[in-house]
């Protein structure tokens, strides 16, 4: 690994003038009268909202960077001033090599045009020669598995088959850079795996650095060892990722002093939602008879959601995620909202019971979200609503059936032991060591 | 490479010149695309002149009996189309390159002056079949083909192509921001076409209008295309000077106006 960097970036600040109330002219009529009544002066009625203020950062080479940060923090901006398809307004970058981005997959796609022909604008879009894509092109599509449609046209292609063919051609670039911006929301888990391992192999087999940016926590944390982390334009950490990823996750949760049980949910800031105003009011966990946000392994636990009135009504679900303390999902429980939540002025309570607990003791999180399915539309949703501590009922460690090692999940089993041959006569049993069984 | 708040014409062109399979390839797409699902497919490209110039005939050569020095009205009208279709297709096809591929712009970087450029592609192929078809018509009708006049058509449809696509670049960088031009563009190509010698000669333009007329940096170019198949209406050399200084004007300009509304194409589009 060299010691220079391949990117240097040097306060890089970029700010867009938002107008209130229309004042900005978008039609030739508008911009003469402004013009003839006040010149170029900037208008009055607008304002500078500044998506990145004074970032500075390096990027060895070979490194795999993750980018995290809430929507609207300045990711996608820093990366669309990283991958030049937009200026900064102040500010370098220095980049060493080529850059090549990947921040929607099947851009450039034309649905009316063949599974050949796509890869061939895609690259040649992407910055690759049409020699370098005929070389390249039967490996593209054995990565893709599409070869049996090459000569169909895409708009005919299931979702899954287009996000491959369309990964595949950018993973397939080469360059010296890679820049990649949420790829891997789409296509089937085996081809998410997939993914991710292409991402390994270019940056620790091929020795390329790649920047990734991602709300998928888990692939953030497999795939990178620092991450940077923005809030509002800015960056206020850049270090490792499991660091990076707490204190991302701490930022988002909607009541950090909420130590009873529960969480105020319309109180957050729209982060994740739409700009519609929030639906799901309250959020509390416990064991069934009181709120709290401890809970006991292999005990009750529950989770109420109390949700508004909704305002339109299509076939809208409750999506309730667990996830470990770094956000990587380890359950998901859905289930379709009663019809009158639409019409009910008082809202509706939903409960989810858990009657036996089985996780490991530590910390995780629960993100909930209501969804209408009927369109595929997220009405809202409130990532790391809520955050639990989970523990043994008892403190003694060693009256459970496992005290050291890691995982998540508590699976109810129990140990023997018998001292001697146990097929031979004056074998003794001891089967519970005084009682040391999971109570399970 | 360094990314700062400045982009120059170094970097876009030496960029462009890189991505020179992009400029086929976008270019390729767009031929592709434009007779993909049609019953008749690519002969749309001969049809609609043919339509064009039989109305032509019919309205102009039938009813107003315009003059055509002696040449049959459709061989007229026809040879006219071919210069003005490859104007007005250049013109009106690289002006919303931009608008039309806003996802790209948005999404990828490549160099922009690609897109608009990569019409010129289309409109040379369709201006090709076009001149293909012409000379077909010619011999079909018996008249000779002049050898000397006919080898400076390639000069005639390149200077077309350059002054459409200085127009072109100019207006692809402002309907980004102001999609005005989209509705004012196809009311300024009605009215540069009746403004020039399409479906009549520039001889039939009255003596006291003439001046005024020749202003039309775009009738010399017309005559010329028609010139060179028929031998008629040589146009002047005057009235060419006057055409090629607008023409790099109208190509300086377009190159600048570009380049400047570039920086800001992906936070407006």
């Amino acid at each position: 690994m060299s010691s220079r960097p391949v990117v240097v970036a040097r306060g890089v600040s970029k700010g867009y003038v938002i107008a209130h109330r229309d004042s900005r002219p978008s039609t030739v009529k508008e911009a003469l009268s402004q013009f003839l009544r006040r010149g170029w002066a900037r208008t009055p009625g607008s304002e500078r909202f500044d998506a990145l203020t004074d970032v500075s950062f390096d990027v060895q080479e070979g490194e795999t960077l993750g980018i995290i940060g809430a929507n609207g923090a300045g990711k996608s901006t820093l990366l669309k001033i990283l991958s030049r398809i937009a200026l900064p307004d102040a500010g370098t970058i220095e980049l060493r090599g080529t850059v090549g981005s990947l921040l929607e997959v099947g851009t450039g796609f034309h649905p009316d045009l063949t599974g050949r022909e796509n890869v061939y604008l895609n690259g040649a879009i992407l910055g690759m020669t049409k020699r370098e894509i005929s070389r390249r092109f039967d490996e593209i599509v054995a990565f893709a598995e599409v070869d049996r449609f090459l000569d169909t046209p895409v708009k005919r292609y299931s979702n899954g088959m287009y996000v491959r063919l369309a990964f595949a051609v950018a993973a397939h670039l080469e360059p010296d850079i890679l820049i990649v911006d949420e790829v891997l929301a789409v296509g089937d888990a085996a081809f998410q795996r997939k993914c991710l391992g292409k991402l390994d192999d270019v940056s620790t087999r091929e020795g390329r650095t790649v920047l990734f940016v991602s709300h998928n926590q888990a692939a953030v944390e497999t795939l990178c060892s620092r991450v940077l982390l923005m809030e509002s334009g800015r960056l206020t950490y850049d270090g490792p990722t499991k660091e990076g990823l707490l204190r991302y996750l701490e930022l988002l949760e909607v009541d950090p002093e909420a130590a009873d049980g529960e969480w105020d949910l319309s109180r957050r800031e729209n982060r994740h939602a739409n700009d519609r105003k929030p639906l799901m009011r309250w959020l509390s966990t416990g064991t069934g008879s009181a709120p709290s946000a401890n809970l006991t392994v292999g005990d009750m636990a529950e989770i109420i959601v109390v949700i508004d009135r909704l305002p339109d009504c299509g076939d809208p679900w409750l999506g309730v995620r667990l996830t470990t303390e770094v956000g990587q999902t380890l359950a998901t429980f859905t289930t379709a909202l009663p019809p009158g939540s639409c019409t009910d002025p008082r809202g509706t309570t939903v409960r989810l019971s858990l009657p036996e607990l089985s996780l490991s003791p530590g910390r995780y999180r629960f993100d909930v979200g209501v969804v209408d399915v009927a369109v595929n539309k997220i009405l809202d949703e409130a990532r790391s609503a809520a955050v639990v501590s989970v523990r043994h009922a008892s403190l003694d460690d060693s009256a459970y059936l496992t005290r050291f090692g890691d995982g998540y999940v508590t699976i109810p089993g129990s140990w023997t032991f018998t001292l001697g041959d146990r097929n031979r006569p004056g074998a003794v049993e001891a089967s519970d060591l005084g009682g040391h069984v999971l109570r399970q | 490479m360094t990314i700062s708040s400045r982009r120059g014409w170094s970097e876009e062109l030496i960029g462009a010149w890189r991505q020179r399979d992009l400029t086929a390839i976008l270019a390729g797409r767009d031929i592709k695309l434009r007779y993909r699902q049609t019953a008749l497919g690519v002969i749309w490209v001969v049809l609609q002149p043919v339509l064009v110039s039989g109305v032509f005939s019919f309205v102009f050569g039938s009813i107003a009996k315009l003059p055509t020095a002696g040449v049959p009205y459709f061989l007229f009208a026809y040879s006219g189309l071919v210069g003005w279709n490859l104007f007005a297709n250049v013109l009106s096809r690289s002006s919303v390159s931009l608008i039309g591929n806003s996802a790209l712009v948005a999404k990828i970087y490549f160099p922009r002056i690609i897109l608009p450029l990569s019409t010129i592609v289309g409109a040379l192929l369709d201006a090709l079949v076009g001149s293909t078809v012409m000379l077909i018509l010619i011999l079909a009708s018996g008249r000779p083909i002049d050898i000397l006049p006919l080898l400076t058509l390639p000069l005639w449809i390149a200077w077309t192509a350059l002054m459409a696509i200085g127009v072109g670049l100019l207006l692809s960088g402002l309907i980004v921001r102001y999609r005005d031009f989209n509705y004012v563009l196809p009311l300024m190509l009605q009215l540069l076409l009746f403004g020039s010698p399409v479906a009549y000669a520039s001889a039939a333009v009255p003596q006291r209008f003439h001046l005024a007329y020749m202003l039309n940096p775009l009738a010399p170019l017309i005559d010329g295309v028609r010139w060179s198949f028929l031998g008629i209406g040589q146009p002047s050399g005057p009235s060419l000077l006057w055409s090629g200084l607008l023409s790099l004007i109208a190509l300086a300009v377009g190159l600048e106006t570009f380049r400047r509304a570039e920086a800001r194409f992906a936070d407006v589009i």
